[in-house]
């Protein structure tokens, strides 16, 4: 069967063959640089141990914002479902970090912190209330019967946990980290354009576009892209075979 | 296995609304022995099950005898977890019962085959089947069995009942059931019914 959104390899290179007669056509580097300038350029840089040190920076950071944010969007879920007065206390939180723009967050957080905190926090706002309410649905969806089930058996709490919530919730809670994850690298690395930390990918970004520099700006948005994408990836497959590995009875 | 008394039940009263499912119901479950409970579908036979596992509380009356005793259930439903095994879902209620013990289970229950595969790849009456190997071995005082044979076909069932008999000896069961011959293979030693 066909798998609706599907990359084709085909429709990826017809793309990029537009792309470059554009640019041809163009024939203006500041205004739109071709594929193959990009990939030369990128080439380039990763020779460099420039390109290393702001992918290390910028992921510690927007990875710990992520994480910080999953641990407690699903802790605060968990009691939320089980006290509703806890419920009630985080409404409001929750919806003030959903309607706040970003960039209102950004701008507080240079007033507060320093810059080269900045994308830990932005990115963990930024997944913080998208988890909390999948996982809170999740948990809410749970199947009645099997907790009646469970409890007529006096399954022990963990075991209740990882074997009859845990399976139930986990789609919720893997399509929340799923849609968290390109939000977190997006915010993060706007946040770190607007605060320029030194040797982030958001400074580098800035940078190029203070000098025109665009087959730096295409390079580094790539490495981005790449970087958040490889990210996903490692983080759904860890995800996953933890998931089989508790689930185990 | 622990010394269980005769579960007493006392002037049980139930109502959904305005709807009274159950009124002043008494009935005695004698240790040791299986008790059937037959009556016409919407009498509340679920509704008392429910009470007796202590999924409701009932609005009048009194049960006696079942504090701390370990119930065990099979359900109308099967209430499975469908991510695991067939082995994995009975051992999920017990992890003292060995690899071994469930599978001569599922062998008396014609599931010889089914130990590792996920329950959600299992036809209706191998899941039913896979339900009352739960029940019957986790660890339990009495066992609650609510239409356990439904949709299960004659030479299996003969199997399965043959299975509970053996498991149910001289234990104390209550099993809802519309059919007496079910009742009566598995030597039911009293017969309840619900006005």
């Amino acid at each position: 069967m066909r798998r609706p959104g599907k990359i084709r390899p085909w429709a990826v290179a017809l793309w990029l063959l537009v792309w470059q007669i554009a640019a041809m056509a163009l024939d203006q580097q500041i205004l739109l640089v071709s594929p193959l300038r990009v990939l030369r350029r990128l080439g380039e840089m990763l020779l460099t141990s420039e390109l290393y040190a702001a992918v290390g920076f910028s992921l510690l950071r927007i990875g710990a914002g992520f994480l910080l944010a999953v641990l407690l969007g699903a802790g605060l879920a968990a009691l939320s479902a089980r006290f509703s007065r806890i419920e009630e206390l985080l409404a409001p939180a929750m919806l003030t970090i959903q309607s706040v723009p970003v960039a209102s967050f950004i701008i507080l957080a240079l007033v507060w912190f320093s810059s080269r905190s900045l994308s830990v926090l932005i990115s963990f706002l930024m997944v913080l209330p998208v988890l909390y309410a999948s996982t809170l649905g999740g948990i809410r969806a749970v199947d009645g019967q099997l907790l009646e089930m469970a409890r007529v058996f006096r399954l022990p709490h963990l075991r209740r946990a990882r074997c009859v919530y845990l399976p139930q919730v986990l789609p919720y809670f893997r399509s929340a980290c799923q849609s968290a994850l390109g939000l977190c690298w997006k915010a993060g690395v706007a946040a770190e354009v607007i605060g320029m930390p030194t040797g982030s990918l958001g400074e580098r970004l800035q940078q190029a576009k203070v000098y025109l520099n665009t087959p730096d700006l295409f390079a580094w948005t790539l490495v981005i892209v790449l970087l958040s994408l490889a990210f996903q990836k490692l983080f759904l497959f860890a995800l996953d075979r933890a998931a089989r590995a508790l689930e185990r009875v | 296995m622990r010394t269980v008394p005769d579960i007493v039940i006392r002037g049980l009263c139930k109502r959904y609304g305005e709807k009274a499912v159950l009124r002043n119901f008494d009935a005695v479950l004698p240790q040791g022995a299986l008790t059937c409970l037959m009556a016409p579908s919407g009498a509340g036979k679920t509704t008392l099950l429910r009470l007796l596992l202590g999924l409701e509380k009932p609005d009048g009356g009194e049960i006696a005898g079942l504090d701390g005793l370990r119930l065990a259930a099979v359900f109308q439903e099967d209430r499975l977890i469908e991510s695991l095994s067939a082995q994995d879902n009975v051992r999920l209620v017990n992890l003292r019962v060995s690899k071994d013990a469930v599978r001569a289970a599922f062998a008396a229950v014609r599931l010889a085959d089914c130990a590792g595969q996920p329950v959600c790849e299992l036809s209706g009456g191998m899941r039913r089947r896979v339900a009352i190997v739960r029940a019957l071995l986790a660890e339990w005082d009495v066992l609650f069995l609510d239409e356990p044979f439904k949709g299960l076909d004659g030479e299996t069932k003969a199997a399965v009942l043959d299975f509970v008999r053996r498991s149910l000896r001289g234990r104390t069961a209550l099993l809802v059931t519309h059919d007496r011959a079910e009742a009566e293979a598995l030597g039911a030693a009293q017969f309840l019914a619900l006005p």
